[in-house]
Order: structure tokens, then sequence, then C-alpha cells
């Protein structure tokens, strides 16, 4: 029932990540952010603020939206993530990747993976949102340049074309 | 400066007695870690004392609300969004649902815990004044075994609580008695998302006739702990409410809390917006007759 070691040595980690299971050496309180990018090369999530202010770093674990830089990897063990670089294949990608194009909803880059982690956690539950439901949404999510009105106006149009194809 | 993990141990006990043994075994010295979003700001920031984690993010029965006919437990790694979500808590528990919308962005709310934020003791925290109003229980569990401690002799000084060097949280336990009650919920922060409190107001009443028949009152972010405005309250108790009577609640409030000057703002502001939003309340009260 201790799967974890009592030392801080690196131990063997065991997640899905992307729809692949993946196993890695890393020590309990690397942080899963870290260890993606690093170790699985997924740079993809990036780092912004470091403390769970941005949203930069999002991704989904266990399908829940989660800032990586606040998870100690030793709590992603058997746990399924899933970053940017997966959720190319979303069924809702095409659809959002084509609204964010279209509404100029991304500049210099560095807040999109996150944003599109959580247009897509947002869409999953509510797949009509309200821009109140997407405002609260994205709420955790900072931008620097591109402004937010574009932002909302894309996850607007992205779930418009979800529903009326 | 960045932590460097090598320097850090987390365990994963799986269940609750091994994390209770293990607590027991040297007390105050295993930080207990849920959702990591306060532990591990500090972590990452190099600041974070203890140098034993113990991960109690994997326990099932922290994770659970129980309904009772006449109360509801909450686990204490119940995270905010499981309160935003279930059903007896946003009917019944208004101002706690509604706290836990205001505590952070979704990520977070997906990670915050119930738990985790009231052994964490900031006074500035926006769920605690709801557990003050809604007379919250704490069971506090070790090997020793298990008590129960009303949430408001919980915090006993600027983060400093009532929890025994080798005790955990087990749960939050709310009386299902105030669904009849008014309830107001308001925070003042420099913006409206994700910001921390200047002062938040958790209120809850029952008026017949223009009379207060009975009134519950906490703030955050005016004092060293998360405060019970209970003078106010009893000066408001029984009484018509008029002009006068909202005038002198002011000035109650005013004199209850010990707010600060700080980075979020000053304690000559604090104490204004504090008076004005138990006016606010009060007025909401007296529309809420009129209106029905």
């Amino acid at each position: 029932m201790n799967p974890l070691p009592e030392t801080s040595a690196t131990y063997e980690i065991s997640f899905s990540v992307n729809g692949e299971v993946k196993k890695v050496f890393a020590l309990p309180m690397e942080r899963l952010l870290d260890v993606l990018r690093n170790d699985l090369k997924l740079t993809g999530t990036k780092e912004g603020c470091g403390e769970g202010e941005c949203g930069s770093c999002s991704v989904l674990l266990d399908g829940m939206l989660v800032n990586s830089c606040l998870v100690p990897v030793a709590q992603a063990n058997g746990a399924t993530v899933v970053t940017i670089e997966g959720i190319s294949v979303h069924a809702k990608m095409k659809y959002l990747q084509e609204a964010f194009l279209e509404c100029g909803g991304a500049q210099c880059g560095i807040c999109t993976p996150g944003m599109i982690l959580a247009a897509v956690h947002l869409l999953e539950k509510k797949p009509e949102p309200a821009l109140a439901d997407i405002r609260e949404g994205l709420a955790g999510n900072l931008c620097r340049c591109t402004g937010y009105m574009q932002i909302f106006e894309a996850v607007t149009n992205a779930a418009r074309r979800k529903v009326t194809k | 400066m960045r932590a460097d993990p090598a320097e850090y141990r987390l365990v994963s006990p799986g269940n609750l007695q091994a994390v209770l043994s293990l607590m027991a075994s040297e007390p105050a010295q295993w930080l207990p870690i849920a959702g990591g979003t306060d532990v591990m700001v500090l972590y990452s920031a190099g600041k974070l004392p203890n140098r034993k984690l113990l991960n109690i993010w994997n326990i099932p029965e922290l994770r659970q609300i129980e309904v009772f006919p006449d109360r509801i437990r909450i686990g204490a790694a119940c995270t905010y969004t499981a309160l935003r979500q279930h059903e007896i808590v946003s009917r019944e528990f208004p101002l706690l649902a509604t706290a836990a919308s205001w505590t952070g962005g979704i990520a977070n709310q997906n990670r915050g815990t119930l738990g985790g934020n009231i052994a964490n003791a900031s006074p500035a925290a926006d769920s605690l004044p709801a557990l003050l109003v809604y007379d919250a229980e704490v069971t506090l569990i070790s090997v020793r075994g298990e008590r129960r401690v009303a949430y408001r002799n919980f915090h006993t000084d600027y983060k400093q609580t009532a929890l025994a060097a080798d005790e955990l949280i087990r749960d939050i336990s709310l009386p299902r008695r105030f669904s009849g009650y008014i309830s107001h919920a308001r925070k003042v922060g420099a913006r409206n998302a994700q910001a921390i409190s200047k002062v938040c107001l958790a209120a809850l009443g029952q008026i017949s006739n223009g009379t207060i028949r009975d009134v519950r009152l906490a703030m955050g972010s005016v004092a060293p702990i998360p405060l019970c405005l209970t003078k106010t309250e009893r000066a408001l108790l029984g009484k018509q409410i008029e002009p006068s009577l909202i005038d002198s609640a002011r000035r109650t409030v005013a004199k209850e809390i010990r707010p600060i000057d700080d980075i979020r703002s000053t304690a000559r502001y604090r104490a204004a917006v504090a008076g004005n939003l138990v006016a606010e309340f009060l007025e909401k009260l007296v529309a809420s007759e009129t209106n029905t």
C-alpha cells in the first residue's frame, strides 16, 4: 500500500501522458511541469509565474484542469495527464484552433496552450457557454498581449461551430 | 531562490491510519499536502520550512461529502469544485458555494481544498467567514482518537490554530438549519476575479415585521483571524431596522474589527468598507421583506 519510498531519491513514476504509458525516474517533489518539459520533452506546456496565478502551465490531470507548476509529480503517479500536445487530437480542437486563428486569439503564444486547455475543459462541461461562463472558465489564465476580448470571441465561435456542425 | 526537490521528501501512505501513524511518530515534522495550492507556492519560492511532506490527496475518506438529516459532513480534502457542484451545498449553504467560486480560477478550484484553507489559516481566506456563520464544527483526528472543535474556537491568533502537532483535520460539519435565512456574501478586492480580499463578509439573517429575529456576521481580512462580529450581532438582535440602527451598526463594526495597513489596503479603508458591507446587508434584509 506504500508505492513511494520514504527518501528523496528518484523513483519510477508511471502515468498516462497523452494516451501513452510513460515511465520516468523523478524526485517526488519535482513539479509535474518540469517532468513534462524536461524528461518528456513536452515543451508545449509553458511556465509563466510558477505560482499558480497565470495558467500558462495548465494541463488536464485525470480530466481536471490544473496548474502543473503546483503538482508534485508523485501525485501524478498512476494518473492520466493530457497536455497541449495531446489535445491536438481532441474533437473540439479543430474548432478552437480555427476560431483562435480567425479571431486573432493568439499573439506571443505563451498563454495560448493554457487558454486552449481551459477552453477544452470548459466546453466539455458546458458545450454552449454564455460569455460569463467563458470569462469564469478562463479567469485563471492571464494574457499580457493579445487581449481577452479576442480570446473570449474565439471560444464563443468555437462553441457555436461545435453546435451547428 | 527556487527549491531543490532533492532536499524534500514526499510520502504517500495511501490510507488515513498510515498518515496518522506517521504524524504521531514525528509530531510537527510532516506537513500534509492535498492540492498543493498553498504548499507548492511556498515550496517553489524556497520558503517552505518543512522538509517532509505527506500526501493526503489520495485518501478517499477525506474527499467525501456526506449528507445526514441534520447536517452535512465535508471531507477536509474536498475541493472547491466539489463544493460548488454539490447540490445541498449550493442550495442550503450558498455563502460557502459563493466563496468557493471566488477562490482562484477553475484550475485552483480543482485542487484547492476546504481543509487546506482552514489549516493554512489566512485571515483573508474567503470561505472561512462562511464556515463561521454556518456554525461549523471541525473534526480533528490523530492516533489518539478524534475530537470535535467548534470552528469559531479553531483559530486562536494569526496563523495559530487548535490543531495539535499530530492532528489532521478530517472533516467540517455544518448543521442544516440555515436554509430559511437571508444570506449575503460580499467580497471587496482590487478587482473581481482572483484578487485576495481587502474585506469580505458572510452574513445570515432572519427578519419579520422589520425586526431582526436572528443575525450572524463574519468577516475576512479585518483581524488576525477570520472574525465573528459577535458584538455587532448582539447590538442588532431583536431591533427594528431603521437608519439610526444602521448608523450605530457601522460604528460597532468599526470598533469590533482589528484591521491593519498592508499591501492590499489600509486599516481606515477596511473599517469604512466593513461598516458599509454590514449596512448593505441590513438594507437587503429590509428589502427581502418588502419584496415578498
